[in-house]
């Protein structure tokens, strides 16, 4: 890619293609393996124009008023489940969500079953969050609407490594031939999976830093570098990417404690400072603060980008809900 | 500025092979000149000491013990010991490993840190701080780590500072209750036996999963043949699988039980003849990296015991040199290839220096009467306990003298 002043700017397929050609032609968003690079571009693209809408301050855009997004939550999240209820809110849907402990999956309905269910009620789109791998695949089989995976396992976060490509393209411009740092516990980080397909489609080169024990096998596989050193993986960074590491993995089985993980993983600004100077410090929350990130460096003006993120994060979504329900807007022929 | 120039040495180096009749200059506490240029470099006021032919070699690095001992570790010619975690309060944090490592009487003290949080088998151990505290590598001393998991990530992540891992290699619930070698001694005797295979098992475990992890293993002790040739093929496989044998399991079979006699508990314990003569070629041919004291000291109180109550365990530091040195006398193995399990090997081991002949290092050297029979006694023995299965064995080669960085600490 050739830089141009609007990052935005991509040699899109579309453009190659015979008039009329779908950008994006999935009817799911359920991982970003699998996704073409144009198609990668296209999302952001629209995501971008979503940014500026958002910062107006009647931020309503009812182009998808009267469908109907339900977000289904089998494993909790606060934030994420929030950024999608918003994002379709301000595209004028109306949003239902339903939690892991209210859902009927604890009164011991299969996955499938509420799927069935789910769909009766004629959503167009289902956002799906659940704690085991390949779940949210499953359940897109069993329904007519689009399926955007909001995480599953240790899988895919499609959506969280689409808000982190747009905010390092709005930061430096560019994603190809940049270097990014993925630190922490890759192992068990659908976000890291994701990111890695990601910055793969679009000519960056992730590496992975995480001790031994959180860096899964063959890692090298997925089109990444491998450290377990930090100062090394580090090295001349453009972007440092700090993944959550939970608690429950602190106590000896993973890593000995917070205390070494702090020592040997931990960001800290002397770590930062072995990546390039400009290099951005990105966080798909929440932090422990004090345990993979310093609280310096988590506030460092200019450099940390979290609250970024998060704005983005809306922005993705809104983008994903448009796009994915295009076909079906075109059909009932709703906010043409 | 002091000088000892050493004149009519045995020069013998096992980490380069040198072997040859010369003179070595020490000054300062560091080796300034090896060999023809020795006499040279001396000036006159040089203390000059004839060894009259004796051999003079790196002091040896004993990586296997419970207990620092520095008269006996210096009588038996050790200059650096390194403490397994398990020695006394459990060293498993970064300030405990500091507390221990340092020079104790003249002796360099080295520490393992546990590789598990209370020496449990759980949950690991704060090994990164631990290592860079000094910490040499880490082990649970003397219990093995039975869970594969906790195992594979231990390796995993000592890997990542390239530390060696040492394993108690007996399967924990093999063993369980074991308290000699299975087999007919143990079943005369009515004493419930820990079988081979509980080595050779976890052997080939910890073979599978050094190979898994990309770290480095050491199994303590071997003492089975079978054991051995797990080893043998994982070495030749290219797994970083190394292994360490004790001087009781050179010299001794389980016949030294005898009748109860709980000087000769061990763990593991002691095997058959067949075993023992697997170790002592084992020992020749290379599949044995290291001979370590174990060195264990335990009261009488805790021997005299019914054997099932007393605890195992044998002091080892002040008789290493001579019951390793039965291997040569007895042609066995030849004398470098002993000196090296004794000296250079441990010390690549465990990331030293020390170990070797070098222009520059510290003078930790020995003086060794190689020829010079004489008999265990264990009323003579320097340490607090005197508990050896060896006592009244005639053995050959003593110690005339133990130098640590240039100093001479031991002298007889």
């Amino acid at each position: 890619m050739t830089e141009t002043a609007d990052p935005f700017v991509f040699p899109a397929r579309a453009m190659i293609d015979a008039p009329g050609g779908d950008p994006f032609p999935h009817k799911h968003l359920l991982g970003i393996a699998g996704l073409k690079p144009e198609e990668i571009r296209f999302l952001l693209q629209t995501a971008n124009s979503y940014v500026e809408h958002n910062r107006q301050a009647l931020k309503h855009k009812p182009t998808l008023a009267g469908l109907t997004q339900i977000n289904l939550f089998f494993e909790n999240s606060t934030r994420t489940m929030m950024s999608f209820d918003i994002a379709g809110k301000r595209l004028g849907m109306d949003t239902v969500s339903m939690t892991g402990e209210a859902s009927s999956v604890r009164k011991g309905e299969t996955l499938l079953d509420t799927a069935q269910t789910l769909n009766a009620m004629r959503p167009d789109v289902l956002v799906v969050r659940h704690r085991q791998s390949g779940a949210v695949a499953l359940l897109a089989q069993k329904v007519d609407g689009a399926v955007i995976n909001a995480g599953d396992g240790w899988h895919e976060h499609p959506t969280q490594a689409l808000l982190d490509a747009l905010t390092i393209l709005r930061h430096k411009g560019r994603i190809e031939g940049l270097e990014v740092a993925i630190c922490g516990d890759v192992a068990h980080s659908r976000v890291a999976r994701s990111n890695i397909y990601l910055l793969n489609a679009l000519g960056a080169y992730p590496r992975l830093v995480a001790p031994p024990t959180l860096m899964p096998a063959h890692a090298e596989r997925l089109g990444a570098s491998v450290h377990t050193d930090m100062a090394e993986g580090l090295d001349g960074a453009d972007v440092v990417m700090m993944l959550r590491l939970q608690r429950e993995r602190m106590d000896g089985a993973f890593v000995p404690s917070e205390r070494e993980y702090f020592t040997f993983y931990g960001l800290t600004e002397d770590k930062l400072a072995l990546a390039k100077p400009d290099a951005l410090v990105m966080h798909p929350g929440p932090m422990n603060r004090g345990v993979e990130i310093a609280t310096a460096v988590a506030d460092l003006p200019g450099r940390s980008v979290v609250e970024a993120q998060v704005e983005m994060g809306v922005a993705v979504r809104m983008a994903c809900l448009d796009v994915l329900t295009r076909h079906a807007r075109a059909a009932k022929g709703a906010g043409q | 500025m002091t000088e000892t120039l050493f004149l009519n040495a045995r020069l013998i180096d096992p980490a380069s092979g040198r072997n040859e009749l010369g003179a070595l200059l020490v000054r300062d506490g560091r080796i300034e000149a090896i060999g023809d240029g020795a006499k040279a470099a001396a000036t006159s006021r040089a203390d000059r000491v004839d060894l009259a032919g004796h051999l003079l070699c790196p002091g040896l690095v004993d990586m296997m013990a419970f207990k620092a001992e520095p008269a006996a570790c210096l009588a038996g010619g050790i200059t650096t010991v390194a403490l397994m975690p398990d020695a006394g309060r459990p060293i498993d944090t970064d300030a405990a490993v500091e507390h221990v490592t340092g020079r104790r009487d003249g002796v360099r003290v080295l520490a393992y840190g546990a590789a598990t949080r209370g020496l449990a088998g759980q949950e690991m151990a704060e090994m990164g701080l631990m290592h860079a505290a000094g910490a040499v590598g880490f082990s649970d001393g003397r219990r093995a780590i039975g869970d594969a998991r906790v195992m594979r990530r231990v390796l995993s992540y000592a890997a990542r500072f390239d530390a060696l891992v040492v394993q108690h290699c007996e399967d924990p619930a093999l063993a369980n209750g074991g308290v000699m070698n299975e087999g007919a001694t143990a079943t005369r005797l009515g004493l419930a036996g820990i079988p081979a295979a509980a080595e050779t098992i976890l052997a080939e475990r910890e073979a599978r999963l050094t190979e898994l992890s990309g770290g480095r293993c050491h199994l303590g002790q071997v003492t089975a043949a079978e054991t051995l040739d797990v080893v043998r093929r994982a070495k030749a496989r290219g797994v970083r699988l190394t292994c360490g044998v004790s001087p009781h399991h050179l010299t001794l079979n389980e016949t030294a039980v005898g009748d109860y006699r709980t000087f000769a508990k061990l763990s593991p314990p002691l095997r058959d003849e067949a075993d023992r003569a697997a170790c002592a070629a084992a020992v020749a041919d290379g599949t044995v990296d290291v001979i370590v004291s174990v060195h264990d000291p335990q009261d009488e109180e805790d021997k005299r015991l019914p054997f099932s109550e007393a605890a195992p365990g044998a002091v080892g530091a002040e008789a290493l040199l001579a019951l390793a040195l039965a291997l040569y006398h007895k042609g066995e193995a030849d004398l470098v290839t002993v000196l090296r399990c004794l000296t250079s090997r441990p010390a690549e081991l465990l990331g030293l220096a020390a170990g070797r002949l070098v222009e520059g290092a510290p003078a930790d050297l020995v003086v060794i009467d190689l020829d010079a029979p004489w008999r265990i006694d264990k009323t003579a023995l320097k340490g607090v306990t005197k508990n050896t299965p060896h006592d009244g064995l005639p053995v050959q080669g003593r110690v005339r003298r133990t130098l640590v960085a240039g100093e001479t600490l031991y002298q007889a």
